[in-house]
């Protein structure tokens, strides 16, 4: 296989359920040694265009390739997967997962147990602390040395210093040749990835580097001493309004609307860049106006 | 009509809980003040649920004091419950509604701006156990708040909800905090604690630092640089991930980063809660001096 073949391609891929569009003509393409990081609200699609890479799912329309063909059993074996769940079996230790994993993939010496895990030699995963169950998924995901590494939240619940081992791992890999697609809720971590695809409604609403998708966006800030009646003023107004600490941001206004917006309020209304996170509220409410009424509907995606 | 807190606001003074052998909290102040919202941040294990069960008044304190207004005004979301599956959203709200012995005439139309607030109106009629994992929070915090709680006491109601619904919940949150709520929640999310006037960090049921983010930052000890890649030696063992970068901690006293290249950050909570964690680890602090028992409390900027 060439070298800067993609590992992974969509080509206008759609996926229906009924007459709901779950994935609607993406295109995606993941390259070796990329980390691409997949944002998106819960029923953009983000789970049905992985089931679609995974092969669990056939796209209705367009094509997935996996490695250059179709998402084969054979193709799969090259993909290291970690679910939102984990996939850990909570009454086997540890090692008897990474052993169980390691027999599933044929391989069969097994290798030896990673330092950090020797204080856990006894225990049964489902007593493990969080941050230690998602390395030992890691490690299960990682110890066929797959080319493609798909990881579904993979941070989720835990500190900031395991966060940041964990993607030490995932940068590894990376770094070994893997190709990483990623979904994460957290937006701190899309500095870690190379390029972001921001998915709504299906489609992909953004793809980039985080300052190119945020881009020159900016937003209105309000520095009050009376943050409550600034906020109810702002809300009366229809403004999108969020709290941070003592301060207001507002998405969307111009300090000038704002100060309107404001009245009486006594307030220092000043501008400041958006953050990726809300760049991201913009883009993704645009795409969800776009249709789909239904979120339990989404949520089967 | 809600009692008036004490002053210094509703919390904890140096309270310890034990759960059998284990000391789940270790001499745990925490103020929670009203028309505020304060931030609770640990990792796994690090004693956040515990406190939050203390403030509600689901458990006791084995020692200490607690500052807590009577349970009916109080309004507590249990970490991932909260809600009865197999009622509808609705049904979920207006049996609350009924147990706080709220007036229907005042429960109809509050029920029905929550909702709306939380973007859940299309889903009155739906079943909560059919609802995403989202939604089901947001029911949870409208049916935590619904009877206007002196006390709000959320367990991770962020917590694998995705970005617009945590907008959502924070929109919540900010309207029981500006009609006077004290309000306190749980989260693993740094920047998401950044935006609570107050923060706690805990770890391993002791804590960490305390004190507004700006307050933590600034009680951060010694000084964090950027590095392209990880620096070898002792500064590797202190260092982590970030943006795709490296971030070093350099203690006072630790010299300059090997290598060269580094660059000097201005931390951010992230930044200082991390240095907090690995002071604490084994090996981190860059003198034996300065490491074992005194590093627990070394990031601690408690107001006042």
């Amino acid at each position: 296989m060439d070298e800067n073949a993609p590992l992974a391609e969509c080509l206008s891929v759609s996926r229906r359920f009924g007459g709901f569009t779950a994935v609607d003509g993406v295109d995606l393409r993941l390259g070796r040694g990329e980390v691409v990081g997949l944002l998106g609200a819960n029923g953009a699609g983000k789970t049905t265009l992985i089931r679609m890479l995974l092969g669990l799912l056939p796209a209705t329309a367009g094509q997935v390739r996996l490695f250059g063909g179709p998402p084969s059993r054979q193709a799969r074996r090259r993909v290291g997967y970690v679910p939102q769940t984990l996939g850990l079996y909570d009454d086997l230790t540890a090692a008897e997962n990474l052993a169980f994993s390691a027999a599933v993939f044929g391989r069969g010496a097994q290798a030896p147990l990673p330092g950090w895990l020797h204080g856990y030699r006894r225990v049964l995963v489902g007593d493990l602390p969080l941050g230690i169950q998602r390395r030992v998924a890691f490690a299960e995901a990682l110890g066929h040395g797959p080319d493609l590494l798909i990881l579904d939240e993979p941070t989720s619940g835990v500190d900031p210093l395991a966060r940041a081992r964990l993607w030490e791992t995932i940068a590894d890999a990376a770094r070994a040749g893997a190709g990483v697609l990623v979904t994460t809720h957290y937006m701190d971590e899309a500095g870690e990835c190379g390029r972001l695809v921001i998915m709504a409604a299906g489609r992909v609403v953004a793809a980039g580097t985080a300052a190119q998708i945020t881009g020159d966006t900016r937003v209105s800030v309000v520095d009050t001493g009376t943050w409550a009646a600034a906020f109810a003023a702002l809300e009366a107004a229809g403004l999108p309004v969020a709290l941070a600490g003592r301060t207001l941001r507002v998405p969307g206004a111009s300090p000038a609307a704002v100060r309107q917006a404001l009245g009486p309020v006594d307030a220092r209304v000043t501008e400041a860049p958006a953050t990726l996170e809300e760049r991201f509220f913009q883009l993704t409410a645009a795409g969800a106006r776009v249709g789909r009424p239904d979120p339990v509907r989404k949520e089967a995606g | 009509m809600n009692a008036p807190p004490p002053a210094g606001g509703w919390g904890t003074h140096a309270v310890s809980v034990r759960y059998g052998r284990r000391l789940a909290l270790d001499q745990v102040t925490f103020r929670v003040l009203p028309g505020q919202v304060s931030a609770v941040v640990g990792g796994d294990g690090a004693g956040r649920t515990t406190l939050l069960r203390i403030l509600s008044g689901a458990i006791g304190a084995g020692g200490g004091m607690v500052m807590r207004p009577p349970r009916i005004q109080t309004g507590y979301l249990a970490a991932g419950s909260g809600t009865y599956p197999d009622l509808t959203v609705a049904e979920n709200l207006a049996f609350r509604a009924a147990a706080y012995r709220i007036p229907a005439a005042v429960a109809g139309p509050r029920i029905q701006a929550y909702l709306d607030r939380a973007g859940l109106l299309a889903a009155r009629d739906r079943l909560a156990g059919r609802l995403s994992g989202g939604m089901r929070q947001k029911l949870g915090v409208i049916a935590a708040m619904l009877h206007e709680p002196a006390l709000l006491v959320l367990d991770e109601p962020t917590t694998g909800v995705d970005p617009v619904s945590r907008a959502d919940l924070w929109s919540l949150i900010t309207q029981a905090a500006a009609a006077g709520a004290a309000v306190v929640f749980a989260t693993s999310y740094l920047d998401e604690a950044e935006r609570a006037a107050h923060v706690l960090v805990l770890a391993e049921g002791r804590e960490l630092a305390a004190g507004s983010p700006e307050q933590i930052v600034a009680a951060m000890p010694g000084r964090v640089v950027a590095a392209a890649t990880r620096p070898p030696g002792p500064a590797g063992m202190r260092s982590w991930r970030r943006d795709g970068r490296w971030r070093v901690w350099m203690p006072d006293g630790a010299g300059d980063v090997p290598g060269g290249g580094a660059e000097l950050v201005q931390p951010d909570l992230q930044d200082a809660v991390t240095v907090a964690i690995l002071a604490r680890e084994p090996g981190a602090s860059p003198a034996p001096a300065t490491s074992g028992t005194a590093t627990s409390g070394t990031a601690t900027g408690k107001e006042g």
